[in-house]
């Protein structure tokens, strides 16, 4: 079950934005996000905003979504203005965006060149399954103008992506990076999940050797939540698997960061570790950094100038807005300082570049430097006027920003 | 209405009684009844126990406050009689309050349930009517119920009492049957009341009620000579001078009448607001000719268990002192100062007659002025004989002396405990493990046993009403009334989050006890408290010596490591929320403890004022 949206405020029906927002256009950099809100089936700890066919009632809607899609890339054109500088990222996510024909992927990311514009190096990612692309398909979309994917691999280990419900074989991940490799993608990432029920750090070292030896640029690992409402969480609430341990996902996380970085990985954000820094998420680091990006799609998350807002979540209802030309907002949010403030130290804190410690209060100061004391945050990076989590403080980032936050 | 409100009456035409029993014997029904038919409340007008007027009392169907009512009543020989009826308290908490009651009597109905039999507060109260000299007359009640047994009660009753099965009178409180007869008995059995009408006038205080729109209301029971509306008169223990505004009789409601003389009983109200300037056992006589002795049995009201009360939002002390405040105008036991703690903030230290009073108290605050408290364990009264020939008083735990310690004593109590035979042994094993010593033994009938014990207060107010009931499968009835104190080898434990004691969770055990409470302790807080960035030992320590040992290990991880995407405003709320459960975290030392935990280690699964 997908999980609920935020409240806030109502959103304009045409889209427009303040002028306060759009005045600052070009100031920082500019991003695209297009959520394709579609999977085969739905894995049982997944609360991500995807849909399968037969929950639509058939797989008309992802035929038709393409059209949907380009007319919001069309509104968001027309908002954003002549004056918006060119694209330097653009991220399809899902869902599963490869379930959807090449073509239409190259027909939105077409649109979105042709009406915003590209940056010369911009990059462009989509998510996929590993058994939703093939040697061909990955060529094509390499063709359309995709510079980088990131694959769900999530698990080598049989029994791990049986209890994940993945579709996957174990060797199918490090098949699709050589294929996308061959088919010329700059930029190859890998997602694990870890402290799935059963897996032990046998086969959890198992799947980081395996993802090391496929030798992506990046990979993204994250620790197993159980998220109400899902297929998984009623599993544990019924006793069949036990929820993952916290010490377990804490040592996990070690073996993680060692084994990556003795790869030649280094971490760049909590969850995420890459083979150099020009091999780093660029699109993520937009999040991370309070930069603007414009998401399409049903429940995608927007942010212009300190104006956050996300569309409605269901298909139907996100194309039946689209198609009478209004805005497919749900609801948005104008930021405060105080908020913008509590946003830039809560992202920035998860950075290797953390954040300068000239941003805290002076309580949030004295804070940062108990967290020195306590080895969360670096000495040496302390020194030099910056906050920056230690292995220990990375496990621990959610504490450290709640007392830098005093 | 045909009492007669003017003058004062006969005293050979009246007769003061209450009504004793255990606990839904029916006092309370019976007492509906008498009021019908004696005509005092028209049948339309009644409502199920008339004379349980606090919303307390109604919901629990239990009487916590006695009321006194006046009923005209015709006897067999045709004379027009007053019978005065005072509903005592019927919880041990009250025992003094009972006894100031039956004081005010020369009669009691003993009233038992012929579907149960006699049970332990029946003969608590059945001794005190006793103590008392009242004439008993011995009732069985119920009589319309299909499990009525009133033939085996009636040998059980004829045993205790010495008389003759056949003279206990049956009746139902609820059809009404028996219950003229009864009122004949009592104008028959019970004796006039007795006094000198030319003395100094003396009257004992029974009961005093704050009502919000008069004041005080006094009840009284006049002995000598005669009160009259707006004479000055005194209160004889507290000294006190005070105007009459008004006196009256309960018909059952207020009637101003202008004496009240010998033998009658009635209320008055001199204005003041609060009812410890009106004390109940307290003597009255007139100002100009004062009694030269007061009546004898005064005594100021003792608080025998105290608990820590505090405000779970710290802003609400301000009212809650408000709250106390009012509460004492009409609870002359209730007794209470400020106090901190660094556990729970400010509160107060209150004084209980006991643990129905404590939560009677606690549950009128929350209830009344919609506050949400926090208590902590209730403790009793130690003395403790210091080496250096000191002495102190603990009503605190935190009060304890750290120096050299001679002999404490603790409060003990007389128990009574009465049960079918089959459980004498679980009830001695019970016993036994609180560290009671059996005074006495004996059989009421053949299947049924009185167990006589000397229990520690201490070891009575922490969860054994509920231990008892649960092994005697609801059978067992327990009362007990103050028997002094003894000495006993007690000791104080202390809870420790890193090395810092933890006052709320301060407690005074018998040392052969302190392990197992301190092992328990530990192991409680362990679940309660959430983990730290660091490792928290929690120890129990009787001083420096630590007796048992838990360890909070420290948390690892408190990081979101998933994707999360573009939604940020999400992310950012839950943070806020986090933010917001932070502050209301207490800090021990370095420990955030949740309010929760606090909450959950004090609260015990029992409830004391189930009797
Ligand atoms: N069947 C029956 N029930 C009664 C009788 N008298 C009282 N009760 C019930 O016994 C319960 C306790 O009565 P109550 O008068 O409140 O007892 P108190 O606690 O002694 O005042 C109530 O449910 C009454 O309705 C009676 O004579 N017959
Ligand atoms: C947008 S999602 C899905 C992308 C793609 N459909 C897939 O599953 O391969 C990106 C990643 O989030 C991670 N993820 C999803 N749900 C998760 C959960 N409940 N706990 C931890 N990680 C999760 C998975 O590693 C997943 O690959
Ligand atoms: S394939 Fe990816 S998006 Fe789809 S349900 Fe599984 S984890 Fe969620
Ligand atoms: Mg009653």
């Amino acid at each position: 079950m997908p999980s609920t949206l935020p409240d806030g405020d109502p959103a304009p029906p045409d889209g427009s934005l303040p002028a306060s927002a759009l005045a600052s256009l070009g100031d920082r950099a500019l991003g695209f996000y297009v959520h394709v809100p579609f999977c085969a089936s739905r894995c049982g700890y997944c609360d991500f905003n995807t849909y399968t066919a037969r929950e639509l009632g058939g797989g008309a809607s992802q035929l038709s979504y393409v059209d949907t899609a380009i007319a919001e890339v069309r509104l968001a054109a027309h908002v954003l203005g002549p004056d918006a500088p060119p694209l330097e990222t653009v991220f399809f996510g899902g869902g599963t965006p490869t379930l959807l024909p090449s073509e239409h992927l190259a027909a939105i990311l077409g649109e979105v060149r042709d009406r915003l514009g590209f940056a010369s190096d911009a990059e462009i990612t989509t998510e996929a399954n590993p058994e939703s692309v093939t040697a061909r398909s990955l060529h094509r979309l390499r063709q359309a103008g995709f510079t980088r994917i990131s694959l769900g691999m999530q698990s080598a280990r049989e029994h791990v992506l049986g209890v994940l419900d993945r579709r996957h074989t174990p060797g199918r991940a490090a098949a699709a990076v050589a294929e996308a490799r061959a088919a010329g993608f700059e930029h190859i990432n890998l997602d694990l999940i870890y402290g799935t029920p059963g897996e032990t750090a046998e086969d959890w070292q198992a799947s980081l050797d395996a993802a090391i030896e496929a030798n992506p640029d990046h990979v993204s690992a994250y620790a197993l939540i159980v998220e109400d409402g899902t297929a998984l969480a009623r599993r544990v609430a019924r006793g069949e698997i036990p929820a993952p341990d916290d010490d377990v996902l804490a040592d996990y996380y070690e073996q993680a960061d060692v084994a990556l970085a003795q790869a030649g990985y280094l971490w760049y954000e909590v969850a995420n570790w890459s083979a150099g820094r020009s091999a780093r998420s660029r699109h993520n680091e937009l999040y991370w950094t309070g930069a603007d990006w414009w998401g399409i799609g049903p429940g995608a998350h927007s942010h212009v100038g300190g104006v956050r807002w996300w569309n409605v979540k269901h298909p139907a209802a996100y194309a039946g807005l689209v198609e009478a030309g209004r805005s497919p907002a749900h609801a948005r949010e104008v930021l405060g300082p105080q908020a913008r403030r509590t946003e830039q130290i809560m992202l920035g804190l998860r950075l290797r570049d953390g954040l300068s410690v000239s941003l805290l209060s002076a309580a949030g100061r004295r804070a940062a430097e108990e967290a020195v004391g306590y080895g969360l945050l670096s000495r040496v990076e302390h020194l030099g006027g910056r906050a920056v989590l230690t292995l220990r403080g990375r496990l621990l980032a959610d504490a450290v920003v709640r007392s830098l936050l005093d | 209405m045909s009492v007669t409100t003017t003058g004062h009456t006969d005293p050979t035409m009246i007769r003061n009684f209450c009504i004793i029993a255990h606990i839904d014997h029916g006092k309370s029904t019976l007492a509906d009844r008498m009021l019908e038919i004696t005509g005092v409340v028209e049948g339309r007008n009644m409502r199920a126990q008339y004379l349980d007027r606090m919303d307390i009392e109604r919901e629990r169907g239990i009487t916590i406050k006695s009321q006194n009512v006046r009923l005209p009543w015709t006897g067999e020989n045709g004379g027009s009689y007053v019978l005065n009826m005072i509903d005592t308290p019927g919880h041990v908490d009250f025992t003094y309050e009972v006894s100031r009651s039956l004081a005010a009597c020369e009669g009691a109905v003993l009233l038992v349930d012929s579907a149960q039999g006699i049970e332990a507060q029946t003969l608590a109260n059945l001794y005190l009517a006793l103590e008392n000299d009242l004439q008993v007359i011995p009732v069985l009640n119920k009589i319309d119920l299909p499990a009525a047994q009133p033939e085996r009660y009636a040998e059980e009753i004829a045993h205790v009492l010495g008389c003759e099965p056949d003279d206990i009178l049956r009746v139902s409180g609820k059809t009404g049957q028996g219950v003229r007869e009864l009122l004949h008995r009592v104008v028959r059995d019970i004796p006039a009341p007795v006094g000198d009408p030319t003395a100094p006038s003396r009257a004992m205080i029974f009961d005093s009620v704050y009502d919000i729109y008069r004041g005080v209301i006094t009840y009284i029971r006049v002995f000598d000579g005669r009160i009259s509306a707006r004479e000055r008169i005194r209160m004889m223990s507290t000294l006190g001078t005070h105007e009459l505004l008004e006196i009256g009789v309960i018909s059952p409601e207020p009637v101003p009448v202008e004496t009240l003389g010998v033998g009658e009983v009635g209320y008055l109200i001199t204005g003041v607001k609060d009812v410890r300037q009106s004390r109940v056992g307290d003597t009255i006589t007139n100002e100009r000719q004062p009694a030269s002795t007061p009546l004898g049995g005064y005594r100021d009201p003792r608080p025998m268990v105290y608990s820590g009360l505090y405000p779970i939002d710290g802003s609400e002390y301000p009212l809650l002192r408000d709250a106390l405040d009012r509460l004492q105008l009409n609870d002359a036991a209730l007794d209470y100062e400020p106090e901190t703690s660094t556990a729970l903030g400010f509160g107060f230290r209150c004084g209980f007659l006991g643990l129905l009073h404590l939560e009677i108290v606690r549950e009128r605050l929350e209830r009344e002025f919609d506050l949400s408290l926090i208590s902590t364990a209730p403790n009793v009264v130690y003395r403790v004989e210091l080496d250096d020939g000191g002495e102190r008083v603990v009503t605190n735990p935190t009060d304890w002396p750290t120096g050299k310690i001679g002999t404490v004593y603790e409060p003990v109590v007389s128990a009574m405990l009465i049960a079918p035979s089959e459980y004498t042994g679980t009830i001695m094993e019970l016993c036994q493990s609180r560290r009671g010593s059996l005074k006495g033994m004996d059989y009421l009938s053949e299947a049924r046993v009185e167990l006589r014990y000397t229990l520690p207060l201490g070891e009575i107010i922490f969860d054994f009403f509920d231990a008892l009931k649960s092994r005697t499968r609801g059978y067992a009835s327990l009362d007990y009334e103050e028997a002094g104190e003894a000495p006993s080898d007690l000791v104080k434990v202390d809870i420790l989050l890193q090395g810092e004691a933890v006052d709320a969770f301060s407690a005074i055990v018998h040392r052969d006890k302190a392990y197992s409470y301190g092992v328990a302790m530990t192991a409680k807080l362990r679940e309660l408290i959430p983990r730290q960035q660091f490792e928290v030992p929690i120890q129990a320590a009787i001083g420096s010596r630590v007796i048992a040992r838990e360890t909070i290990r420290a948390i690892r991880k408190d990081v979101l490591a998933k994707c999360y995407g573009g939604d940020i405003t999400r992310k950012r709320k839950l943070l806020e929320k986090q933010k917001e459960g932070k502050r209301r975290m207490k800090m021990v030392g370095r420990v955030e403890v949740p309010q929760e935990a606090f909450v959950a280690a004090l609260s015990t699964s029992d409830n004391p004022n189930r009797k």
